[in-house]
């Protein structure tokens, strides 16, 4: 039974995985009540080799630089990077993938840094918040979002900018549409949603 | 104090602006003209701290992280009503990395019966804190400690919850300000019986007015319907906390707050330590939305804990925590009964209401049925029902939300039975007179004219218009102060405690300041959120800007003055002669005089001038002593929606809000607050719903994904519109618009929603579920 932990992937080892049965009880109980689910559940995992108990040293490439990082299997990749490298830019907020507050890339893919462990990120680079301008030159998609006034309390800011400079990269000429699509995980609660569409869409006209 | 007359502009600029004299302490600076005349004031000016959200430098108090500091967490409790027999932390202290764990125990005003554990009230209610090396291994001690209740039976329906033989939250009778922060009220907990508390029938606008009986038997026709809106949470994406390092010369506290002097007065007063010795700061602030007023359990947690431990502990809960714990909007069960004339005169409103914060009050329904229309005879009950649910908070609006949505219903529906357009009832009955221009200019940009007939929309997916008002009182909090220091190589710093939530406080701050001192708002650093600095007004209610603003502005003329003299002594003229125009102060009458602002100051004895200023009362006098100014800050939002009556899914298209705020100070951040007061509301109105396990008490969507709001997929298009409007009430005349933004949006989706199917839903969330078993698509 070692099957999950050599067989496959480790990148396809995600949070969620864990979170669903941490979640169970709760998630039962809603279920039971409504009457769909009258069977018990148990979910068992199959073990995994030990490669390391408690925290070990890593390295992590991060926005160009090479870092060392003491982390815990459990850590997550959005922890380490605000514990450890004190870059507080990437927030969390939901700490279960659904609100992309926490959102940097890998190899220049978007992803949540909550649901992603430390350990599993490997040789891939990351790239935060901080590494998006270059040096004081801020990049067209966040002098966008101060002109057109794109934050608010800011705290989804970074996740937002991450998502918008993400869509420009691959869509040189987004429509309204691309935007939202492209912002669609993105939770903001001060609802400045309309000034991230405004400030993008003028960002991507002044790069062409 | 001495005083002099000045002429300021009064009325709405393209409908009735004119002038007006007003008597004004001598040490206010004079008129400002409209805002077309002014260079920092009223234009799209740049947030001042935008850099730094975009680039993620911004420090927010959950990214603190001082030097030796420990992260603590909350033990909650598990039941919703019950008492603790026993609290065993053995195994949680042999845990490596724990430093301290503190138990609460009971106040001296809770009554000594029992043990020293206070009653369990609601799941979620903090039991204890362990302060840790990490937050993990936080974690992991708190899952070791040892709990012992003896559950009791609890309620947390409300209507179950007004049964004779309820469970009883509170056997005594209370009287807490705990309130659902509804501004001015005392919601008195003495009252009632049972769970039933109050009622509350009269506000600081007065009791009931006339002849309710005389007024419905002079009614031609008549509406009466019940109006229910939910329990939902402010789900800030900053959560709850704090990080305090209580050292024995002062106690230094990070708090994400939208009041840094009050979370100081409170800790001071809990701890019975000097205001001086208690400093709070919040530089940024993730979004509070009302529910972040106090220190709550979390601050005097955290500060025993780094007393205890003689570190620093950070504390932020969870978002578990955030919603179980740190407030919510109440809900209402409202009954409206409302009589007019064939013509549309208002002869009498009458309202009961029934709401529950859970352990708290303050689910009253606010004041729209009582003053949003002129109607002689009125009449209001407004009851608290007590629940095992977590407090309530102030909510946006606390108050005004939730009767808006059963009023403006109510007048569209007597619009419909007095075969009158919604709009031109309102005309008839409503006498203020910026909502008189808000609705024209509304109407015409939203295209009012193309409204069909309700439920007249043909096909599966039918379109439907609505309209609603709304008002908030213009609160004042005299209390507050601003300091404004020229240093003499020209920079400026704006000081006081006054916090910038995410609204835009410093920004305006800036330009106001720079109006006054002929600089730019990019001249001018704001140093706020800070109480070692004058003390200004908390985030709530929309008063910060009527409240800040004219002290900030009557600091930088007091200190302009200041440096107009030194100046004038030099050049042998008086200071009136000098203004200070495009970073220059120039002699008026000789123009060639002049000299660079940066340059002003060299030579001086002093390397700085400071001056701190307050507000005096409202140049017009107060509508009362307290801090109520005249006049009221009102709205007008549109709304189109398409329902498809095969899924029942409504989608908003289009939001059109006319809004006033006084003389409008920067109006990109007022668009971005108006869209997301708009935005809340469409969330109210369709997506958010706190869903209670009846058979266990626990809150069953505590998070995130299960938790709906509306996300990038679901903003419609939103025009704003803000209405000029010269009161002649203050240096700046200035208000805020926080709480207006967010009243009329969910009540005019329904009424919206009612246009396009023809039938009325008198219940939020408007679900698709709500909509096919009003069409009757679905059978129960």
């Amino acid at each position: 039974m070692k099957k999950l932990a050599s067989g496959k992937s480790k990148k396809s080892i995600s949070r969620r995985g864990f979170i669903r049965g941490a979640g169970l009880t709760t998630a039962g109980t809603v279920v039971l009540n409504s009457g769909v689910l009258a069977f018990e559940h148990k979910e068992s995992y199959p073990k995994g080799d030990l490669i390391a108990e408690g925290a070990v040293e890593i390295k992590m490439k991060v926005n160009g630089l090479s870092r060392t990082l003491s982390v815990e299997p459990r850590t997550t990749l959005a922890d380490a990077l605000r514990d450890q490298l004190d870059m507080t830019g990437t927030k969390i907020v939901c700490d279960r993938g659904s609100c992309s507050a926490c959102t940097v890339y890998l190899d220049g893919k978007p992803i949540n840094s909550c649901m992603t462990m430390a350990l599993d990120v490997g040789q891939q680079e990351v790239t935060t918040i901080e590494g998006i301008s270059s040096g004081e030159k801020l990049h067209p998609v966040q002098e966008a979002f101060i002109e057109h006034d794109a934050t608010q309390c800011g705290y989804c800011t970074p996740g937002m900018v991450m998502s918008c400079v993400h869509l420009l990269k691959h869509n040189s000429n987004p429509t309204l549409d691309d935007v939202k699509h492209a912002t669609r995980g993105n939770l903001c609660r001060c609802g400045t949603y309309p000034h991230v569409f405004k400030a993008t869409l003028s960002a991507a006209e002044k790069m062409k | 104090m001495e005083k002099r007359k000045e002429i300021f502009p009064f009325g709405i600029p393209g409908h009735n602006l004119s002038e007006i004299e007003r008597e004004i302490p001598n040490d206010e600076p004079p008129a400002w003209p409209v805002n077309d005349q002014l260079k920092e004031v009223g234009k799209r000016v740049n947030r001042i701290d935008a850099r730094a959200k975009v680039t993620g430098e911004a420090k927010y108090t959950s990214d603190m992280k001082l030097s030796g500091m420990l992260y603590a967490k909350f033990l909650r409790s598990n039941i919703p009503h019950g008492s603790i027999t026993s609290i065993d932390t053995s195994e949680a202290e042999k845990v490596p990395g724990v430093h301290g764990i503190h138990i609460i125990t009971k106040n001296k005003e809770d009554g000594m019966v029992g043990n020293e554990y206070p009653e369990i009230k609601y799941v979620g209610q903090p039991i204890a804190g362990v302060a840790a090396e990490s937050l993990s291994i936080a974690k992991d001690a708190v899952a070791m400690i040892k709990i012992e209740y003896d559950p009791k039976s609890f309620v947390i329906d409300l209507e179950e919850a007004m049964l004779p033989d309820a469970p009883l939250v509170f056997k005594e009778p209370i009287q807490r300000q705990e309130d659902g922060g509804d501004v001015g009220v005392v919601h008195d907990g003495s009252k009632g019986q049972g769970n039933l508390r109050g009622p509350t029938t009269s506000s600081f606008y007065g009791g009931p007015r006339g002849d309710l009986e005389k007024g419905f038997a002079e009614a031609d026709v008549m509406v009466e319907n019940t109006y229910r809106t939910q329990v939902h949470t402010h789900m800030p994406l900053e959560t709850h906390g704090v990080v305090i390092d209580w050292k024995p010369e002062e106690m230094l506290v990070y708090a994400s707050t939208q009041n840094t002097a009050g979370v100081r007065n409170e800790l001071a007063n809990y701890f019975e330590l000097p205001k001086s010795q208690v400093r709070v700061i919040c530089d940024f602030m993730g979004g509070g939305f009302g529910a972040k007023h106090s220190a709550g359990s979390f601050g005097p947690m955290a500060a025993i804990l780094s007393k205890k431990t003689k570190r620093p502990v950070w504390l932020m809960i969870d978002r578990k925590e955030e919603h179980l714990a740190e407030g919510n909007r109440p809900s209402s069960i409202q009954t409206l009964k409302i009589g007019a004339k064939r013509d549309g005169t208002l002869t009498a409103i009458q309202q009961k209401s029934h709401g529950t914060a859970g352990v708290a009050l303050g689910a009253g329904v606010g004041r729209i049925a009582q003053i949003l229309y002129d109607c002689p005879n009125f009449k209001t009950e407004q009851y608290d029902v007590l629940t095992h649910a977590g407090p309530g908070a102030a909510w946006r609006a606390p108050g005004n939300v939730q009767g808006a949505f059963g009023v403006e219903q109510a007048i569209d529906e007597l619009a419909e039975k007095l075969k009158m357009d919604p709009l031109a009832l309102r005309d008839k009955i409503d006498k203020s007179e910026v909502r008189k221009v808000e609705r024209s200019r509304g109407a015409e940009l939203f295209g009012w004219s193309n409204r069909k007939p309700a439920g007249s929309a043909s096909g599966i997916i039918k379109k439907g218009m609505g309209v609603a008002q709304s008002c908030w009182p213009r609160f004042v909090t005299l209390n507050s102060s601003i300091e404004v220091r020229i240093l003499n190589d020209g920079s400026v710093e704006v000081r006081g405690s006054v916090q910038d939530i995410g609204t835009g406080t410093k920004t305006i701050l800036a330009q106001v300041v720079a109006e006054e001192l002929g600089l730019k708002t990019t001249d001018i650093t704001v140093r706020i959120g800070d109480t070692l600095f004058p003390d200004g007004p908390g985030s709530g209610g929309s008063v910060v800007t009527q409240s800040i603003t004219p002290p900030a502005r009557n600091a930088a003329y007091e200190a302009k003055m200041k440096l107009f003299n030194q100046i004038a002594t030099k050049w042998e003229t008086e200071a009136s002669k000098l203004e200070a125009v495009d970073g220059f102060i120039i002699h008026k009458d000789d123009r060639s005089k002049k000299i660079p602002f940066k340059e002003a100051l060299r030579g001086m004895r002093t390397s700085q001038i400071s001056v701190t200023a307050s507000r005096s009362n409202d140049y017009g006098g107060f509508q009362q002593p307290w801090g109520l100014a005249y006049g009221d800050l009102g709205s007008v939002q549109f709304a189109e929606v398409s329902v498809n009556t095969n899924t029942g899914f409504v989608k908003v298209d289009r939001v059109v809000a006319a809004h006033s705020c006084g003389r409008p100070l920067n109006m990109s951040q007022l668009e971005s607050q108006v869209n997301g007061g708009v935005i809340q509301g469409i969330s109210y109105a369709l997506y958010e719903n706190r869903v209670m396990d009846k058979g266990t008490g626990h809150f069953m969507n505590a998070n995130v994904d299960q938790y709906k709001v509306p996300y990038s997929m679901e903003i419609p298009e939103i025009e704003v519109i803000i209405v000029e409007e010269y009161g002649a009430l203050s240096s700046t005349d200035a208000y805020g618009i926080g709480e207006p933004a967010n009243i009329a949006t969910a009540v005019a989706i329904a009424n919206a929603v009612y246009n396009a199917i023809g039938v009325r839903i008198y219940e939020i969330p408007i679900t698709p579920a709500s909509i096919l078993k009003a069409l009757n698509k679905i059978y129960e």
